[in-house]
């Protein structure tokens, strides 16, 4: 299973991840620049991996895991599970709808502001005829859908009301915006699209449409105290999925929610318990429980076992493993704890704010890492040997990570890179194939 | 007090500079009692630094709350027990000198960095607090020192950055800040707990070589207390081993994972996955949960997840008893061959 054979079919396609959290400043809440959490990942899982995706805290693994499920709404980027795109199948696609999107945002303004001028015109009487015949005028085309005059909602009404009058501007101008910017958007997006190249059918699939996509891609959270809701009993946790999405009835859900309480290792008598009685590591195997209730392809495991102990630890993730084998189970494992992604991964990706800087198989990346980043955070991790403790030579990082939201020029590495170059600081490195199935991105590997 | 010039003491000096003895911590909730501690003896040479070792519930922190009296009294009890430090037993004076000693002579430092620091005032503020209450300086003097504290734990531009506040540093600078207020009056130990365990693992190498160097520097005991055995391994001296609020395993650091005799020793050690060595297809795991701790136990408390238990440990709880050189004891009936002790 380790090693690269054409044979194998990928399950999960990501191309060009973007996930940027846009950052609003001053009165006008403008927008003055983004948090670029997630910023141009590629990766590939093969069927029945596990892909083990590492980085420091805020280094953007775990926006990541949530964007390849749809859990935030990426900003740009293909992503493919099953053969289905769920993400933005064309690059064009997700630009063109951000710019269409902006526009469409200033027909509302346009709206709005004419509206505001309507509203404060109606009220003044001018002495000039023809300024009082066009205001006349635009009021009578504003209030035309009321109708007939004499009735309780006629122009005369309104019009002597202020407090009606007022009201129905509002309505109006309101009802208005929304539809401007509908219509804005849908102009600009097919008319841009047309010359791009895109069609509508590249648009990222809306909730409703990801709603049945949902069956097959599930996630196991990091917190389990978190992660379930303390009013349900643990029947009612791992059985919503199977409520929400299929139309099994009581009796097979609850022998279906038996199974899967007898496939990780629960106690069926614990059906009717609240999840506070449960400790942490049987907390974490309800939350597995109902990541499997839909029979999922792919789950996206965000640090299950962080904020457990270490003999619990071992519990989970000889589950985890258990369950892969018996089901044919994808996992995108996301963790810190690089001795755990050793024992549980097939390939790991490494990241570092917001980029994956190496991706390879498990082995080589251990033993041999490329990346220098690779390389200072395995020499961090603290081995449980006091003789190698004393002998083993260590890269020690000086400083901390830079900001996600104006990450260093060229390289975002080279702030910190012990083996920092010049050209790092110009030119951002791009993701090579140095050797089969290792890819980096590093200028002393070009 | 020398600051600086003072050598690393040898470990040969028998005189502890804390002495634990038979401490006893007792939780009383609605549902009855919580036994958290449970007749915990260890002491702590000048310049030595202590590990312990434990799960979430075993009793680590509370052990050290206890002793420096900062656990809330009630819902917890000080059962019995006593702590030489100084010549004085810390459990019978009073509150008004127990003040004096914390946060002075034995300095604090705590998981979160965040949490244990008041974010609104600034980090120069925080720091000149201890050193104007304890060591009675002047404003001017607990400046100065506060600039070298700062210094001295590696944050650059110490002067300027006096009047920032925590939000203002990253989470390893904050602990660092912490490091320097538990710092800041000299202490003779130093408790840390769970110091690094918030941080990223690049940052821990970085504060981890700190302290390696403070110690150098300052000479001061340690008593830290985590959970990592990959940080234990790097900076201990002697390690503790606790579960189920007892000591169940100590011993000289390169002793106790070149040989650990505790059932519980073995197992966690072997449940950690290695980033070097043979990776096995499945890890090892201890079965079960912790205990419950409701009771005083009477049996030893591994004995139901424990794979060499035998009758004898349900009817005894087993002492620590010398199980080899250099002070290496365990608290276990099973002698590594499994006959009936």
């Amino acid at each position: 299973m380790l090693d690269a054979t054409p044979t194998r079919r990928k399950l999960v396609e990501v191309r060009n991840l973007r996930m940027y959290f846009p950052i609003h400043a001053g009165l006008l809440r403008r927008h003055a620049g983004d948090v670029k959490a997630v910023d141009g990942v590629d990766f590939d899982i093969f069927e029945g991996e596990t892909l083990g995706l590492v980085g420091e805290s805020g280094c953007g693994k775990s926006t990541c895991g949530r964007a390849v499920l749809r859990l935030y709404d990426p900003t740009s980027g293909s992503i493919s599970i099953s053969g289905k795109e769920i993400g933005w199948a064309h690059e064009a696609a997700s630009e063109i709808n951000a710019d269409a999107r902006r526009w469409a945002k200033w027909a509302i303004y346009v709206v709005l502001a004419v509206g505001i001028v309507a509203y404060a015109a109606s009220f003044i009487d001018f002495e000039n005829p023809a300024l009082l015949q066009a205001r006349n005028f635009i009021i009578g085309v504003i209030f035309a859908p009321l109708g007939l005059s004499g009735s309780p909602a006629s122009p005369e009404v309104v019009l002597s009301s202020p407090l009606w009058r007022t009201v129905y501007m509002v309505l109006i101008f309101g009802i208005l915006a929304v539809l401007a910017n509908q219509f804005v958007w849908e102009a600009i997006f097919k008319a841009r699209a047309r010359t791009a190249g895109v069609s509508s059918s590249d648009v990222a699939p809306d909730e409703t449409a990801l709603r049945r996509l949902r069956p097959m891609m599930q996630m196991v959270f990091q917190d389990p105290q978190a992660s379930l809701n303390p009013r349900m009993t643990v029947a009612a946790i791992i059985g919503e999925p199977l409520s929400e999405h299929t139309a099994m009835t009581g009796t097979e859900r609850n022998a279906r929610i038996y199974e899967l309480m007898d496939q990780v290792g629960l106690n069926r008598d614990f059906a009717n318990r609240y999840p506070h009685e449960f400790s942490g590591g049987q907390r974490q195997r309800i939350g597995i429980a109902r990541a499997l209730a839909l029979n999922p392809k792919f789950i996206v495991c965000d640090e299950p076992i962080a904020a457990l102990d270490v003999s619990i630890q071992a519990q989970v993730v000889n589950l985890l493993e258990d369950l892969q084998e018996k089901l044919g189970l994808t996992y995108l494992f996301i963790s810190h704890d690089l001795s755990m992604v050793r024992h549980i991964a097939d390939r790991v990706a490494v990241m570092y704010l917001g980029k994956v800087v190496e991706l390879a198989p498990r082995d080589p990346l251990f033993s041999d890492p490329l990346h220098p980043y690779t390389k200072a955070l395995l020499s961090a991790v603290p081995e449980p040997d006091p003789v190698t403790h004393d002998t083993a030579e260590r890269v020690i990082l000086q400083g901390d990570v830079p900001s996600p939201s104006n990450p260093p020029q060229g390289c975002n590495f080279c702030t910190r890179c012990p083996s920092v170059i010049d050209i790092c600081r110009v030119e951002e490195p791009a993701m090579k194939e140095v050797r089969p199935g290792r890819f980096v991105a590093c200028h002393l590997h070009p | 007090m020398p600051d600086g010039a003072n050598a690393h003491i040898p470990a040969e000096d028998n005189r502890y500079v804390l002495d634990v003895k038979d401490l006893k911590t007792v939780f009383r909730t609605r549902r009855g009692e919580v036994h958290a501690v449970n007749n915990v003896s260890f002491n702590l040479k000048a310049g030595e630094l202590l590990g312990v070792v434990g799960e979430s519930g075993s009793g680590k922190s509370v052990t050290m709350m206890s002793l420096i009296r900062l656990l809330p009294m009630p819902p917890a009890e000080i059962r019995s027990g006593s702590v030489w430090f100084d010549d004085m037993d810390l459990m019978k004076i009073s509150e008004d000198r127990m003040r004096a000693i914390r946060g002075a002579r034995i300095g604090m430092v705590f998981q979160d960095p965040m949490t244990s620091l008041n974010p609104v005032f600034n980090v120069g503020f925080q720091l000149m607090e201890p050193l104007r209450k304890h060591m009675g300086m002047t404003k001017a003097q607990a400046q100065d020192r506060a600039v070298e504290l700062l210094d001295l734990v590696g944050i650059p531009d110490a002067r300027r950055r006096l009047s920032d506040y925590p939000h203002q540093f990253s989470g390893g600078m904050r602990q660092r800040v912490m490091i320097a207020i538990a710092l800041a009056c000299d202490p003779k130990v130093l408790i840390a707990d769970e110091p690094t365990t918030a941080l990223d693992v690049t940052i821990q190498a970085q504060i981890l070589e700190l302290v390696k160097e403070l110690r150098q520097k300052l000479g001061m005991a340690i008593v830290w207390i985590t959970h990592d055995l990959g940080v234990i391994a790097g900076i201990a001296d002697r390690v503790m081993v606790m579960y189920g609020g007892q000591v169940v395993e100590e011993a000289p650091v390169r002793e106790l994972f070149a040989n650990p005799r505790h059932p519980y020793t073995r197992m966690l050690l072997e449940t950690v996955p290695s980033l070097t060595g043979e990776r096995s297809d499945r890890l090892r795991v201890i079965q079960g949960q912790p205990p419950m701790l409701s009771a005083s136990p009477a049996s030893c408390p591994f004995r139901d997840r424990c794979p060499q238990a035998f009758g004898h440990c349900a009817r005894e709880n087993p002492l620590l008893r010398d199980v080899g050189a250099n002070g290496h004891r365990a608290a276990c009936f099973w002698d590594g061959v499994g006959a009936d002790a």
